[in-house]
């Protein structure tokens, strides 16, 4: 695992969500894009965290080929539906898989560095504790955040957090009431995505407050 | 081949279209379920990039690169607007 801080030239600004595309030339003309959630709030400088996957096409060079003044060929920023501006004022439930957490760190950061206050739960399930990305920064106390954590393979000993799957019960635990009017964002691997999604329109959640972003062993 | 969503093709209709189209309502054709091309479901090897319809899986987009131009099917679309 390893954040990449870019330095790019006129780049335009980016909202608490989006992504970017990655797209490395090999010299015989063959490309390989892969699209990468920018880890950063708005205003600040835009970094991605890159998983390395050992068949990967591009996650190998970005996390241990790439040096500092090397240049990468970038598309973005993109996509407009999985945001978060802090005009919305809705508590917010994030809700987490895997690597699916660098979108949603984004959003904590724009949410701290907007001077936000709205009440936000967080929910995020990794493999084992080293699997948990930015868990120093998850972990400081922040006004109005509330982290909860579940270890699906491994657990330390004394783990107090949750430590299975994430199914009904342990979102009906952690999910605002469907009374609040939250506005939730799920984002992780595909068939993680499909039981948050599902669970929380039974809780209640109307569909369109559940967005969703859903990728692949091929993706971020 | 898993299925993602359209978030995962943000990047190639900003391409095709000059514009973000994430939020863009798109209607099926087949079925009439409503809703922005970030929830359509997508398969991006396909070959070629595949967006069907979360309602009925209807084939809603399809896009394929040759020779560096892109080919655009969106007859499963009766409407694709920007809202934005």
């Amino acid at each position: 695992m390893r954040t990449v801080v870019l330095g790019v030239p006129d780049w335009p600004g980016h909202r608490a969500g989006q992504h970017l595309d990655v797209r490395l030339t090999a010299e015989d003309g063959y490309s390989a894009e892969r699209e990468y959630s920018i880890a950063t709030a708005p205003g600040e400088a835009v970094a991605i965290t890159v998983e390395r996957l050992d068949d990967g096409e591009v996650s190998p060079y970005l996390t241990e080929e790439l040096r500092h003044g090397d240049e990468l060929e970038l598309r973005g920023p993109i996509g407009g539906y999985f945001v978060w501006d802090p005009e919305d004022e809705s508590p917010l439930l994030l809700v987490a898989g895997g690597s699916g957490i660098v979108p949603l760190r984004a959003m904590l950061r724009h949410r701290r560095r907007s001077g936000s206050n709205v009440p936000v739960r967080l929910l995020y399930s990794s493999r084992t504790l080293e699997d948990v990305i930015y868990r120093a920064e998850l972990d400081e106390p922040a006004d109005g955040i509330e982290v909860a954590y579940t270890l699906t393979r491994e657990q330390p000993p004394g783990w107090s957090g949750y430590a299975r799957r994430v199914d009904a019960e342990l979102l009906a635990d952690i999910a605002w009431p469907a009374d609040d009017g939250a506005l939730a964002f799920v984002c992780g691997p595909t068939s993680f995505v499909e039981t948050v999604a599902n669970g929380l329109v039974e809780l209640g959640y109307p569909p369109n407050r559940v967005k969703t972003e859903r990728f692949g062993a091929t993706g971020r | 081949m898993e299925a993602l969503d359209g978030n995962a093709i943000g990047g190639l209709l900003l391409d095709v279209f000059g514009a973000e189209m994430t939020t863009a309502e798109g209607v099926c054709a087949e079925c009439g379920t409503t809703g922005p091309v970030a929830q359509l479901v997508v398969y991006l090897e396909a070959p070629g990039t595949v967006a069907r319809c979360r309602g009925c899986s209807a084939i809603l987009m399809v896009m394929v690169e040759v020779r560096g131009i892109t080919c655009v099917d969106l007859r499963g679309l009766a409407e694709l607007e920007r809202t934005s």
